[in-house]
């Protein structure tokens, strides 16, 4: 992988922008046969919880337009299975693992941290703050700044002191940016954004809700829109806090649109169980995408939308070779 | 020969309507030359830019040596997804997952196997009865449905099995009754040694149990529940999860396509599919039994 697609994400080092999103990767062993995971700039895991979890029962899953929703009850073995049988995997992969946890209460998140303390391979946590809160009726930690800071708070003090913590955010709140500002302040050292937007869908023959949880999450290209806004006003109000923008992507252009949104770096979930082999193209098509406007690495991306017209990122510091295709920039149809 | 599956770009080669469903062959020779019976193939449909993200899980029929080689599939046309891939046409891409799963375990001796097909999904076993041939076993054939157009594949069972006894509930091809009303009278008459069994949940669970009366193992494809609840067929999302009682007691919620297709009969729990068993490990319950938490 070439220096162009380096960034930093925080106290991050990554070799490329692109990460699994929690919970799309499988354990990771799922995706190596389709491509090679160090081509990641992280593996995320599934939301790791302290007891094993059956989940919901099926249907877990229903095709909405460029979408799926899903309710899944975050199933998963717990932290000891996890640290037993699935991170020790990941540790020998060559590729850095940032570990996403969800919990049901603030001291369930800062014991999970405190159990990765130690454990090899771990480069940073990211804690689920779209969970819901079992002491406040189930509503998500990160509808509020409080509770969301309280969870981040908590996986803070419990995570080794060198571990980055990642707060992953859903956008269903009155005022993400002040969601944002409370995790950044209780110790987050970047922010996720988004997770699954709320909503459902009704089995026209049996008259009856299609998912077994009711309502689900939203994920997939349909979301794509309501993530970048959410990159976009985050990193606006908070342009020193890095950012990994989630939501739809499936190509190179996509993973730059995040990158000029705000994010210094991008994961990508549902398009892996359409397309599992996505990665390395995604990447690929975002080194042409970067190099085909001139733009030396990612860091010079990162935020650029924010920048008055004709602003031109200082110069980089790294050879920018000059793009092999005609310098016309293939812009995306849906874009003015 | 390696194990793992691919991605590929595959073409059609023909369409075909047989009876109710549609038989699809595509050119795919990475995914023929490791197949094994029982596994199945992933198949995106729309595409490129296709609004539909789950991939359709299929069984396969016949894997052959043509064209370098190419993987049949059948299946019925019951949504725009499916709607879509039986309107492909010759020389189409399509992109291709495959082989997934486990396959069929095989016997280790030239013993007597009964296979027991519904619908569609029934498509599978042929490719199984071929090895079994080879292996020197004998193969008869059960193939139910509710009329005759939706037995799949009775007079390829009549050709290649020992014998084929055909079921249907209206009586239009065959017996007039159900798989399991006929199940005990054909092993007794066969002495089957082994069921081997792939259809809708309801015609597995009765094999599952007629091979029980009779002290039989059972091999079952859950290949149509992966169908219903699945969406990557890579074994990542999790969502096709069935409550499947493990060698230690336990019972876990194993994923259909990854832990299967091809699952033991006897240990699935047939009667809390679509459900997660109270003593399934991490079933709510369960989970608050240790301190008393609420979840």
């Amino acid at each position: 992988m070439s220096d162009r697609l380096r960034t930093v994400l925080g106290p991050l080092d990554l070799s490329a922008p692109l990460l699994t999103a929690a919970g799309c990767g499988g354990s990771g062993r799922e995706l190596a046969q389709f491509f090679e995971l160090s081509k990641l700039g992280a593996f995320v895991t599934p939301s790791v919880t302290l007891r094993p979890r059956a989940g919901r029962p099926t249907p877990r899953v229903a095709e909405a337009p460029s979408a799926l929703l899903t309710a899944m009850g975050l199933p998963g073995p717990g932290i000891e299975g996890f640290l037993d049988r699935d991170l020790p995997w990941l540790a020998e992969q060559d590729v850095p693992v940032v570990v996403s946890l969800a919990g049901d209460s603030a001291e369930e998140f800062g014991e999970l941290a405190a159990r990765l303390r130690g454990a090899p391979g771990v480069a940073a946590i990211e804690v689920n703050v779209a969970c819901p809160n079992v002491e406040d009726r189930g509503r998500m930690f990160s509808r509020h700044p409080r509770s969301a800071a309280s969870v981040v708070r908590a996986a803070r003090a419990g995570a080794a002191p060198g571990t980055p913590v990642l707060a992953k955010l859903a956008p269903d709140a009155a005022d993400l940016a002040n969601v944002a500002l409370a995790c950044v302040d209780a110790g987050a050292d970047g922010l996720t954004l988004i997770n699954t937007v709320e909503g459902m869908a009704i089995d026209t023959t049996t008259l009856r809700p299609t998912l077994t949880g009711v309502s689900g999450g939203l994920s997939g290209p349909a979301i794509r829109p309501i993530a970048l806004r959410c990159v976009y006003q985050v990193h606006a109000a908070l342009p020193d806090v890095p950012i990994v923008g989630v939501g739809g992507v499936t190509s190179g252009l996509d993973a730059l649109e995040f990158l000029l949104a705000g994010a210094s770096a991008v994961a990508v979930g549902t398009t892996l169980f359409h397309d599992p082999g996505a990665v390395p193209r995604i990447l690929r098509e975002l080194e042409e995408a970067l190099a085909a406007r001139r733009l030396g690495r990612v860091a010079d991306a990162v935020g650029l939308a924010h920048k008055p017209a004709g602003y031109v990122p200082p110069l980089a510091g790294i050879d920018v070779p000059p793009p092999a295709a005609p310098a016309e920039p293939e812009l995306k149809e849906t874009l003015p | 020969m390696s194990d793992s599956p691919v991605q590929t770009s595959a073409t059609v080669l023909t369409v075909r309507g047989v009876q109710d469903y549609h038989a699809m062959t595509l050119v795919a020779p990475a995914v023929a030359e490791r197949f094994r019976p029982g596994q199945f193939v992933a198949l995106a449909v729309g595409g490129d830019h296709s609004s539909r993200l789950i991939r359709r899980c299929f069984g396969v029929y016949e894997v052959k040596p043509d064209y370098g080689g190419t993987v049949e599939v059948v299946f019925a046309d019951t949504e725009p997804g499916t709607a879509w891939l039986a309107g492909r046409r010759s020389r189409d891409k399509l992109d291709v997952l495959g082989p997934l799963g486990r396959p069929f375990r095989l016997p280790r001796d030239p013993v007597t196997c009964l296979l027991v097909g519904g619908g569609p999904g029934g498509a599978a076993l042929f490719a199984l009865a071929d090895t079994l041939r080879r292996r020197g076993c004998h193969v008869h054939f059960v193939l139910g449905g509710t009329t005759g157009r939706h037995v799949f594949g009775s007079r390829m069972a009549q050709r290649i099995g020992d014998s084929a006894t055909v079921t249907t509930e209206d009586g239009s091809t065959g017996e007039r009754g159900t798989v399991r009303e006929i199940l005990p009278r054909v092993v007794a008459e066969t002495g089957a040694d082994v069921v081997y069994a792939c259809g809708p949940t309801p015609l597995l669970r009765a094999v599952t149990r007629v091979a029980a009366e009779f002290g039989l193992p059972s091999q079952v494809s859950v290949q149509e529940f992966l169908g219903r609840t699945g969406a990557c067929g890579i074994g990542a999302c999790m969502t096709c999860v069935l409550p499947v009682q493990g060698e230690d007691g336990v019972t876990r919620m194993v994923r259909a396509c990854a832990d299967g297709p091809v699952l033991r009969g006897d240990r699935v729990r047939w009667g809390d599919l679509g459900t997660i068993p109270f003593d399934a490990l991490g079933a709510p319950r369960a989970a608050a039994l240790p301190d008393g938490g609420a979840r």
